[in-house]
């Protein structure tokens, strides 16, 4: 049963570790468990795909992919390890195998010490129980002890700064002030190693520069941190070393510097192929059907991110099944939270609808925006003059908006990222203002 | 950090064996949590009711009217020589502990799912909560039993002592119910649909309306199967000084040292894809 020793430096390690969900098992919420009649069904098909396994058309490929695969690594005590790489390219998963929420498919993995994972902030928070009560809760939900909770205690709420409201039940507090309460208790876990999943990206600015500070703290005191986040510039200020999981391997493992370098520059020869899924769930009347979504740069290679204000282009392919006179297509740009960011329409600038013949089609889309760093997702749609949907999706298509412009010159430099887009601004030059000259009301002496 | 390297204990993480047995030394380093999560069930149950506590009374209390009414005054069942609300209250005592019980324990993981795809922890101290947790309004509603034999005039004899013994009894049992059940919730939905018959079957298959006596002599050892028959026979004897149920202890505890056996297995076999499939 136990495998490969683990060699005496090393808090992880990490071999040949490999995780195989089922498609729809994740992916589709609305199907992720069936129904007992469901398994019956599917159970009498598998046994007759069995009796008639010699005709070849009853073998249809089992859909599964490998969230993880052959990922293999070691992480010495101490070390802060940056995890990157795009969304869906298995670093959560990572985390949810090394944190035992759910078992590897194959492989393994050794740690020395206590762990401590911080997937999400406020795991296991109860709206009715008040600030304290779900301080106490969400500690030992995280694994800390009676005790070592009431020793901290004071620590925590100080550290969130909702002291007047901790005897209040948390479903009368904001969102911003629950989530720091939340952090806050994570923020004083003490394991040996902590696995931590993009919680930075909560709270306002303020918070989130407290946060950063805090998990600084937490690097000097020597703990071994895998640290998973899309946002660069704290990849970059909190460790040394990077490791890029891509397609569920791991691509690069090296200097944080040349990892998340590697990880800008290549991420786009892995781009998803866009393509529809099966069970995606539609909204229309049916006429169309869209069946790919790909986003290009201008010169039409398939891209997955996005730099710094480049220029994109969104091509939708889609097949016509019955003629329709007054069709229109609307993209939309949304955050991953379902935030709709931008919206364009093929009628916008007094265009006119289109009639469709069946058969199928493709219309492309030149879009200037420049996106502020997050990931974001395409929605679109065919849909009628009258406002009758035809066909629509949403989120087909993610993609990371980065923090850098391809030459490099132009980056977005702040930890929080306000707002979604950055218009376009024409700032002129500082010029010093005459004594004569007329100035505002208030200033006159 | 000071802590030299060969004192850390080391966690191995390797696929799921098929058959296993749960590991059950490691809940006892997670009894805080367990203690947590009963003192959160019990503190959430009545929030934002105006009745609040006396929900745990009033169950118990409306259902010995009922009964009482219908197969007392109408049907005219015997009930083995005491008054027949005191008779049906003492077997809706452990009754509403085990139906509350197998019920909360059945929805725990599918409601948990916020906690399941998070952070680990042994799965098993989620239906342990949930059934631990209706210890108290068991506590409340026996406090009403204590009031209707002072009001009936009815003493307690020496056998109340062995009482824990058929509250435990009546724990586990829902236990290892709640554990199949919930098991098969995270899969099958159809669990929850199905929770309202499983508990009206069960309930009448154990003595709380009617006398066990009622049962021919021949079936009793198979009725016995079920251990709310020598949960509720062990609850009359201990309260009301009815019969011993020496004749249907044995059965009804190897009923559920089998329910158990089986659940915990069945349990930690379904365990490593909780998280993936809930």
């Amino acid at each position: 049963m136990s495998s490969e020793p683990l060699p005496p430096r090393a808090a992880i390690a990490v071999h040949g570790l490999a995780k195989r969900y089922r498609i729809g098992a994740v992916s589709n919420p609305a199907f992720r468990y069936g129904s007992l009649r469901e398994t019956v069904v599917e159970a009498a098909r598998a046994g007759a795909r069995r009796i008639g396994r010699l005709s070849a058309r009853a073998r249809t490929p089992d859909a599964f992919i490998w969230a993880l695969d052959d990922v293999s690594f070691t992480v010495d005590r101490g070390e802060v390890v940056g995890v990157v790489g795009r969304n869906g390219a298995g670093k959560s998963t990572l985390l949810k195998v090394l944190s035992r929420i759910t078992k590897p498919t194959r492989g393994s993995a050794a740690l020395r010490g206590r762990v401590g994972s911080l997937l999400e902030v406020g795991t296991g928070f109860h709206p009715e129980l008040t600030g304290r009560d779900n301080v106490y809760l969400n500690g030992a939900i995280l694994g800390m002890r009676r005790a070592e909770i009431e020793r901290r205690f004071d620590d925590i709420v100080e550290f969130s700064g909702v002291s007047a409201f901790i005897d209040t039940p948390v479903k009368r507090y904001s969102s911003g002030m629950y989530v720091r309460l939340a952090f806050a208790v994570a923020a004083h876990l003490e394991p040996e190693i902590l696995l931590v999943d993009e919680v930075l990206a909560v709270g306002d600015a303020e918070f989130q520069k407290r946060c950063l500070g805090k998990m600084q703290d937490v690097v000097h005191e020597g703990r071994t941190i895998l640290f998973v986040s899309h946002n660069m510039a704290a990849v970059k200020a909190l460790c040394r070393r990077a490791l890029w999981i891509d397609a569920g391997r791991v691509a690069a493992d090296g200097s944080v510097d040349a990892v998340v370098d590697a990880y800008l520059s290549g991420g786009g020869s892995a781009a998803a192929d866009g393509l529809v899924p099966a069970d995606a769930v539609r909204v229309g009347s049916g006429e169309a059907r869209i069946r790919q979504v790909e986003l290009q740069n201008r010169r039409g290679d398939a891209i997955g991110q996005l730099y710094l204000g480049q220029p994109f282009r969104i091509v939708l392919t889609f097949d016509v099944e019955r003629p329709l006179q007054d069709a229109l297509v609307v993209i939309g740009l949304s955050t991953l939270d379902g935030t709709r960011v931008a919206s364009s329409f093929s009628t916008d600038g007094g265009r006119s609808t289109f009639g469709l013949a069946p058969g199928r089609h493709r219309i492309a889309v030149d879009v200037d925006v420049t996106l502020l760093p997050r990931t974001y997702t395409i929605d679109c749609g065919i849909v009628r003059s009258t406002g009758h949907d035809v066909d629509t999706l949403q989120r087909v298509l993610d993609f990371s908006a980065l923090d850098v412009a391809e030459s490099g010159a132009d980056a977005y430099r702040w930890g929080t990222v306000r707002g979604f887009v950055r218009p376009a601004a024409t700032w002129h030059d500082v010029r010093p203002v005459a004594a004569g000259e007329i100035v505002h009301a208030g200033e006159r002496p | 950090m000071s802590v030299s390297d060969s004192a850390l204990p080391i966690l191995r993480i390797e696929p799921a064996a098929r058959w296993t047995w749960p590991a059950l030394d490691e809940l006892w380093s997670y009894r805080e949590l367990i203690g947590f999560l009963i003192w959160r069930d019990i503190k959430v149950r009545y929030r934002q009711t105006a009745l609040g506590g006396a929900w745990a009374v009033l169950q118990p209390l409306v259902t010995m009217v009922l009964f009482s009414v219908i197969f007392g005054r109408v049907a005219k069942l015997p009930s083995d020589g005491v008054p027949y609300p005191l008779f049906t209250f003492a077997a809706l005592l452990p009754w509403q502990m085990f139906a509350g019980g197998i019920t909360n324990a059945a929805n725990s993981l599918v409601s948990s799912s916020g906690l399941i795809t998070k952070v680990y922890f042994p799965r098993l101290i989620v239906p342990i909560a949930a059934v631990t947790a209706t210890l108290v309004d068991f506590a409340i509603a026996f406090t009403v039993l204590l009031l209707m034999m002072a009001w009936y005039g009815v003493h307690f004899s020496s056998a109340i002592l062995v009482l824990p013994v058929f509250v435990l009894l009546a724990l586990v049992t829902s236990f290892a119910a709640g554990l199949w059940l919930s098991a098969l919730n995270v899969r099958y939905r159809d669990v929850q649909h199905a929770m309202p018959f499983l508990v009206q079957v069960w309930l009448f298959a154990s003595p709380v309306a009617y006398s066990a006596a009622l049962v021919p002599a021949a079936w009793r050892t198979i009725y016995a199967l079920n251990p709310l028959v020598a949960v509720i026979q062990g609850f009359r004897w201990a309260i009301l000084g009815a019969e011993a149920p020496t004749a249907v202890l044995l059965p009804s505890m190897a009923a559920v040292v089998v329910l158990v056996a089986g659940g915990l297995i069945y349990f930690s076999r379904m365990e490593d894809t909780f998280a993936d499939v809930v």
